[in-house]
């Protein structure tokens, strides 16, 4: 084992960690910043990110208006000094990508284009054709490149956060390719390791998208709060899960049923027209348009194919022009994934899991409870997003809250007392465990573990959900859990086991899982995209809170509630297509 | 029983082996599967020791290029359906690269010639965030649209006989992403980077065969890349001639 030091450590080198970096390096050049990340950074998650990012630039825009279809979507469960924070930095952040180089589509004057999004009712999405993550990642890892005081541990897998006294003082990580475990000792960390739709069969997100920040900070004491909202994109390929991106609809694309008939018209989302409409029909929000799928089904009025339910998405009237012009990969990925040309076919889709709304508990800031901790981007819920995500705002998250993580840990960090030696028992402690585990001689094998976790999953916290099902995701959760102690690696080798993170990636998911299952147990409403069919109402009286939930030292989750930040908007009625 | 298919892949764990060797697998054959699930078939129902990268299975996180029957390819982005279940299908790490275990290949040479070329805006008069974006039009934009959409897959370095002859060779990526900033119309460093590309010799040992923009998965044409940069040398190289005062 060797010990590595720097002043601020992040953990992730997606969107909102490569921002946090060059903000720290920016603010501080005179500390020593490191990203550790399990990936090389370019191969983050944000890389398939494709519709675009959110941020007032055009004059016909306001920042209040912004504001108020974030809050409105988020079902008011935002916070909203938070919100209005975002909607300041938004644009300020998005010009600095586009200083820093990032291809953004351009009207015929050579400002930024910027197109329609759900939930939004004004245009102000920004684009780079449709791999607006891709091109916000790459041009994020290209700029690091020139800030030499950035230090980089790539493929390195994290396992522990070292905590002493209340205070974070670093982590514990694999170094994949040798094997060989270390410690990083930081002043301070944030997280930016992205979220965890992994515990889910059908979702749009990589494999490596496991939760690892969320369980690190969990594990640590830190409260993961509104764990029970997690975000189902209405347009995902039936076989694969692979997204496609809500720009379809934007640019002009219907969701039909098996008659042909664009049905959000029946679920309160407006009446049809030839062109797109804001804030109405295929341009509602994510909650409600996955929903309202699951009512077709009910009514027998989708398609059924070799991978379940489906809906198609029609955008043959955008011409291939326009498709090939801001909807190349839609068409690319139709093309290879699918076996469809979507210039003269409908394309089959159904809800898959996209996003999570919650993650580690931040103040406006990305501070945690744990001093030293920080967190941003789809691991943190700095509650921007509430019950429900729009659309293009989890870019721009990244950037805003990157960007704030980034300059407020870097001055903590400038502050603060070395960690000193505090940790060295923990560190044997966790080199012990991952020893073991490598030596794990069980029966259990990680693939099927992982599939029945999945499964149970989508049974009960899927879009509907229900106490007794709820009730019942959990005891499946504690058993697998028993067997996870249980584990069969066919892996000994100490040369890059990617066996061995599987193992410790799936005991992330388990955990998180648990929490997930806890937190809409104990929700007795509906709001945004937690829906009990058992309670159908929102409670504002008893639920305009957020939930909190602890780590017992038994391993079980204690949940709590805080309070929801009404700034300007009081809580109303979400009017959609009217 | 239902059809299968072999698939015979490179093994190589260096604690036990100087070499490596080849094992063989046989899985369903899928029609619906890229060969990439198939890997995955061996990883979560047969062995769960080989070893290979891989992320987002919709062939945009550059993780899993392999040869394949002594081709690059991205195995997310390959239909199982290409190959015939008749014959094996022969699964190596990307050639060129040093190999770390199985499939998985050392690309920190990579990553530093990246770096070298400065990929990112160089100019003097950086505007503050404030005032706004800077303009471009839908012209100029197309101008290097193309050379950004590299996804650092490699494919093209395992294509390119230079590579293989040259290890120190900026090689294809690398240089297609230093001609995606020099043709952006926000940026001033083409010469910063013509310098860092001149000290590179094995550029003029490309020899336009193109294997590199063959291989490409996302018809980046890092071939046409090397070819703008090689005028534009020679350009500078005929005005030094020609003005040898230091006009340029």
């Amino acid at each position: 084992m060797a010990e590595f030091s720097c002043d601020l450590l992040i953990v992730g080198g997606g969107g909102a960690g490569l921002r946090a970096s060059i903000a720290a390096a920016e603010a501080r050049p005179d500390l020593d910043v490191a990203v550790v990340s399990k990936v090389y950074p370019m191969r983050s998650h944000t890389v398939a990110a494709e519709g675009g990012a959110a941020a007032v630039i055009k004059p016909e825009d306001t920042t209040d208006a912004h504001a108020y279809d974030t809050v409105s979507g988020a079902d008011w469960l935002c916070d909203q000094d938070v919100v209005e924070a975002f909607v300041e930095e938004a644009p300020r952040e998005m010009v600095q990508l586009e200083h820093w180089g990032c291809p953004w589509s351009r009207e015929p004057d050579g400002t930024v284009a910027v197109r329609p999004f759900g939930g939004m009712k004004v245009k102000r999405t920004w684009f780079a054709a449709d791999k607006t993550g891709f091109h916000m990642l790459h041009t994020l890892f290209q700029t690091s490149l020139k800030y030499k005081s950035v230090k980089r541990y790539d493929e390195w897998f994290v396992t522990k956060l070292l905590v002493d006294d209340g205070r974070c003082l670093g982590v514990v990580a694999i170094e994949i390719a040798t094997g060989r475990i270390h410690s990083i000792v930081a002043k301070a960390v944030i997280l930016c390791t992205g979220g965890c739709g992994k515990i889910f069969p059908f979702t749009t997100n990589a494999n490596i998208k496991n939760g690892d920040g969320m369980a690190l900070a969990y594990r640590a004491g830190a409260p993961l709060k509104d764990m029970e909202f997690v975000q189902y994109h209405p347009t995902g390929l039936p076989q694969t899960g692979i997204l496609i991106t809500e720009a379809a609809r934007a640019e002009g694309g219907w969701l039909v049923n098996k008659d042909g008939y664009r049905y959000l018209q029946d679920y309160d989302l407006g009446t049809p027209e030839p062109k797109p409409v804001l804030r109405s029909m295929e341009l509602g929000p994510r909650d409600r348009l996955s929903q309202a799928f699951v009512k077709e089904l009910e009514r027998g009025r989708t398609l059924e194919g070799p991978y379940g339910a489906y809906v198609n998405l029609d955008i043959r009237q955008i011409g291939e022009q326009v498709i090939d012009k801001r909807l190349p990969f839609v068409r690319e990925l139709c093309l290879k994934y699918a076996n469809i040309d979507p210039v003269h076919e409908l394309i089959p889709v159904r809800p898959v899991v996209h996003y999570m709304m919650g993650g580690v508990h931040t103040d406006i800031n990305g501070a945690t409870p744990i001093a030293g901790l920080y967190a941003a981007g789809e691991v943190a819920c700095v509650s921007l997003n509430g019950a429900n995500r729009l659309g293009s705002n989890s870019l721009t998250e990244c950037l805003v809250f990157g960007a704030r993580a980034g300059r407020v840990a870097a001055e903590y960090a400038a502050r603060a007392e070395p960690a000193g030696g505090a940790v060295s028992a923990q560190v044997r402690d966790e080199e012990r465990r991952l020893r073991d585990l490598l030596e794990s001689n069980g029966t259990e094998r990680i693939a099927g573990l992982r599939a029945e976790m999945q499964a149970a999953m989508e049974e009960s916290a899927g879009i509907y959900r229900t106490g007794a099902g709820l009730k019942q995701g959990t005891e499946t959760m504690g058993r697998l859990r028993q067997h996870a102690r249980n584990l069969k690696l066919d892996d000994r080798s100490a040369t890059f086991n990617t066996e061995l993170v599987s193992a410790l990636e799936l005991e992330y998911m388990l955990e998180l899982a648990e929490v997930i299952l806890r937190s809409a147990l104990e929700r007795t409403e509906s709001r945004g995209a937690h829906q009990r069919s058992d309670f159908p109402e929102r409670n504002d009286e008893r639920y305009l809170s957020h939930s909190l939930a602890y780590r017992e030292a038994d391993g079980a989750a204690r949940i709590a509630y805080l309070p929801v930040t009404i700034t300007r908007w009081p809580p109303g009625a979400r009017v959609y297509g009217r | 029983m239902a059809e299968t298919i072999k698939l015979t892949v490179a093994r190589y764990r260096p604690e036990e082996q100087s070499e490596p060797t080849f094992q063989s697998y046989d899985v369903p054959y899928n029609k619906d599967w890229v060969l990439l699930d198939a890997l995955n078939h061996v990883k979560n129902e047969i062995d769960g020791s080989l070893t290979f990268r891989w992320s987002c299975r919709m062939g945009v996180c550059g993780s899993c290029g392999m040869m394949v029957n002594g081709v690059p390819k991205l195995t997310c982005a390959v239909p199982l359906t290409d190959y015939r279940p008749s014959e094996p299908v022969r699964i190596e790490p990307l050639q060129f690269f040093p190999v770390i275990r199985d499939l998985v290949v050392d690309i920190t040479s990579f990553l530093g010639k990246l770096s070298s070329v400065k990929p990112w805006i160089i100019r003097d008069d950086v505007e503050a965030t404030e005032v706004a974006e800077y303009r471009q039009s839908p012209a100029e934009l197309d101008d290097y649209k193309q050379f950004s959409m590299c996804i650092n897959c490699m494919l093209c370095y395992s294509a390119c006989p230079v590579v293989g002859l040259e290890s120190e060779f900026a090689g294809p990526a690398a240089i297609a992403l230093a001609q995606r900033y020099n043709l952006d119309s926000r940026d001033a460093g083409a010469e910063e980077r013509q310098d860092v590309l001149n000290e590179h010799e094995g550029m003029w040992g490309c020899t336009f065969v193109g294997e590199c923009t063959k291989v490409c998965p996302k018809n980046v044409d890092p071939a046409g890349a090397i070819q703008l940069y090689k005028m534009a040398t020679a350009q500078d190289w005929m005005k030094s001639m020609l003005l040898p005062w230091g006009a340029k």
